[in-house]
């Protein structure tokens, strides 16, 4: 088997509604390494969710492949799924509603064991209160049901729940979006414990740039349902190429006055994108806005290392 | 610059099976004219009461217990309900995280604009008309007098917020209260309506205040910051001051709990150890005592009051001990 245990080849997803067909997922390709995170960036309807979804089989794509342990997925129904369910794991962004109300945290973190007929109640039960601690809980949270937990507390089970059948790969859909800041840093550094000690490699996606600088090694930023640029975390911090990147990282808030920030303009720049455009940030791109080439010319992906690369005509050259 | 609002040991509480608890407790700040307030604390720490009570809309069961909201020189809490109304819209407005909630799915935005305006003013139709186009242009919608006919489904996330944020102006508001008003937008969305509200406070002399959880944006918006903790303002000053330097142990924990990308990526973050007091569960004491680096036993048996320091106010003990250590 590769090192490289997800690994996704122009892969595309389209959806087809009254108001036309959306292109979801237009042909992206990534690989993520083992024990390492790829975070996924970008913004709302960008086509993150639906990534994980295909990745996790719980959809199938319009074209492209997509393989995970070294499996061709592409094509799998559920039943052929099921065995790799164990090794790909997802964590959600609501703490309470991916939990069942009505069941104890107990029965939640047993859930998938007893789905898969794992072991007998005494294993079973060691099982449970092993991950319970790993996750930093307590044996009285486990006669707990949901709402007698915080957002927190709840956010813990559900990543306890996950690692039960001891999986290989966790995929993180917004897991820590909904959190405060101070719990929000306790899940992350228990998931990066959780990460030196057991090797798992991690779907990072998130919209705050902060977390994902973080939690990565590896990030790619996703606009339109394209990848836009991709790299490692220093490459796309502290390099981006594209003009997206750059614009994304000068919008972050940062409780630091150090440097000051240049002043964007508050109107909207452009509410409708000209879909034709060979680019599709073209209508809100500082440079592209004016030439023919972003509009007309076809993108293909330029790398300048190994792994920094990105889809633009004129990227920022320094 | 004179007070604005000005809000006077407010308490509210709740009850519990311990009888009634405080949710809010002896909250006193001020809010001047023009002047941007944020206020930062974590889930339940009373933000949401600390505005509503603003609104008057405190409803069963939490209750006002004791305390005085003075806007612009009357206390609102001694007025009746109809007087009242007076000043709900046209003196102090609100907008909510969820643009949605606001907004009518089934109606054009104009036509919602112009109903709000015309509950405010009595004015005729057309100049209601013109004035809602001048709001929607004010707020950064392009081609204005197109989207008056727009329904809410026609329109983005960020570009119902300022929708919102154009109702809430209808009847001239002097405070603008924005309870994590950009919390569900794109960071570049989010940045814009930032830049909104300032340019608004600026050009109408608004004060505002903005509730939020993300440190960043209070940083970027806010001229002075409240903290507040377990429904206690623990530290209040300028923004630069308190984000630079917290004197507040809660505050400083709260900052270095952050994950931007100024943190060190190869370190844990320093997260704050327990969880926030439930109300029926204070500590007696400091309400941060059981989690705080720097209790001392005189921590949880006296409750420290909000003192001035260095042109800030701290609720703690040792605040003239730590800020020095700092
Ligand atoms: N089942 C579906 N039917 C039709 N369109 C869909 C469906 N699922 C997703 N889409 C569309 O595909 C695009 C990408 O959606 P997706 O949920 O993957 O975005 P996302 O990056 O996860 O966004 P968010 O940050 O808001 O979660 C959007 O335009 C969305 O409306
Ligand atoms: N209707 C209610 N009944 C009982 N308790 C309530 C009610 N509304 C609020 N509370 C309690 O009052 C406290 C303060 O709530 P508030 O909504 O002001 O918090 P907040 O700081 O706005 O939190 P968040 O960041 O989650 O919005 C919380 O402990 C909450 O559980
Ligand atoms: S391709 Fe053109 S429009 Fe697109 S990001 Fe690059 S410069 Fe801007
Ligand atoms: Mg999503
Ligand atoms: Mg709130």
């Amino acid at each position: 088997m590769t090192s490289q245990i997800i690994n996704v080849d122009k892969l595309s997803r389209e959806f087809k509604g009254s108001g036309g067909t959306v292109r979801a997922l237009d042909a992206i390709s990534l690989a993520v390494t083992e024990g390492t995170t790829l975070a996924v960036v970008g913004e709302s309807g960008s086509g993150k969710t639906t990534a994980a979804r295909l990745i996790l089989g719980l959809d199938t794509p319009s074209k492209g492949s997509i393989s995970v342990l070294g499996q061709e997925i592409t094509s799998f129904g559920p039943s052929q799924m099921r065995p790799l369910r164990r090794d790909i794991q997802v964590v959600q962004q609501d703490p309470f509603s991916q939990l069942n109300r009505r069941h104890t945290v107990k029965r939640i973190i047993e859930g998938p064991m007893l789905a898969f007929k794992v072991g007998d109640k005494k294993s079973r039960e060691e099982r449970v209160i092993e991950l319970l601690e790993a996750v930093g809980l307590e044996r009285e949270h486990l006669k707990r049901k949901p709402h007698e937990l915080s957002g927190g507390q709840c956010q813990r089970v559900a990543i306890a729940r996950a690692l039960a059948l001891d999986p290989k790969i966790l995929i993180l859909d917004e897991a820590v979006s909904a959190l405060d800041v101070s719990v929000r840093a306790q899940v992350l550094n228990l998931l990066k414990k959780l990460q030196r000690d057991r090797g798992l490699t991690y779907l990072f996606i998130t919209h705050d740039l902060g977390v994902a600088h973080y939690m990565a090694d590896e990030i790619v930023v996703m606009f339109r349902g394209r990848i836009v640029e991709r790299g490692t975390r220093s490459e796309v911090f502290d390099t981006p190429g594209h003009h997206y990147t750059a614009g994304l990282l000068a919008s972050v808030p940062v409780a630091d006055f150090t440097d000051t920030k240049a002043a964007v303009s508050d109107v909207i720049v452009q509410a409708t994108p000209n879909k034709a455009d060979a680019c599709a940030y073209r209508s809100r791109c500082p440079i592209g806005k004016n030439l023919d080439d972003c509009a007309s010319k076809a993108l293909t992906e330029t790398m300048s290392s190994a792994t920094h690369g990105w889809l633009c005509h004129f990227p920022i050259d320094r | 610059m004179s007070n604005l609002i000005d809000v006077r040991n407010l308490t509210l509480t709740v009850p519990s099976t311990k009888g009634r608890v405080p949710v809010v407790q002896d909250l006193s700040f001020t809010i001047k004219q023009g002047e941007k307030l944020g206020l930062v604390g974590e889930s339940g720490s009373g933000k949401s009461l600390t505005a509503f009570s603003l609104m008057r809309l405190i409803k069963d069961p939490v209750r006002i217990e004791s305390g005085e909201i003075y806007i612009n020189g009357v206390d609102v809490l001694k007025l009746s309900a109809e007087q009242f109304r007076k000043y709900r819209g046209s003196e102090i407005a609100m907008i909510y995280q969820d643009p949605m909630s606001a907004l009518n799915p089934i109606m054009k935005i104009g036509d919602q604009i112009v109903e709000s305006i015309q509950l405010h003013n009595k004015i005729s139709k057309a100049d209601a008309r013109r004035f809602a186009i001048e709001l929607l242009a004010s707020v950064g919608i392009p081609e204005p007098e197109e989207r008056i006919n727009s329904y809410p489904f026609e329109m983005s996330g960020g570009m119902l917020q300022r929708v919102v944020i154009a109702i809430a102006l209808s009847g001239e508001p002097k405070v603008l209260i924005a309870d994590e008003a950009t919390t569900a937008l794109d960071v570049t969305t989010q940045e814009r309506v930032l830049n909104l509200l300032n340019r608004l406070a600026e050009e109408r002399n608004l004060s505002v205040l903005l509730i939020t959880h993300d440190l960043g944006v209070a940083a970027q918006f806010s001229d002075r910051i409240n903290v507040m903790y377990g429904g206690k303002l623990v530290e209040q000053g300028k923004i630069k001051d308190v984000f630079t330097n917290p004197f507040h142990p809660y505050t400083r924990a709260l900052l270095d709990s952050r994950c931007d990308y100024t943190v060190d990526v190869n370190k844990p973050i320093r997260s704050i150890a327990g969880q926030p007091p439930r109300p029926d569960n204070r500590p007696p004491g400091c309400v941060f005592a059981p989690r705080c680096e720097h209790t001392i036993s005189q921590c949880t048996s006296e409750a420290p009051t909000l003192r001035s320091v260095k042109e800030r106010q701290v609720a703690c003990i040792r605040v003239e001990e730590l800020s020095v250590r700092n």
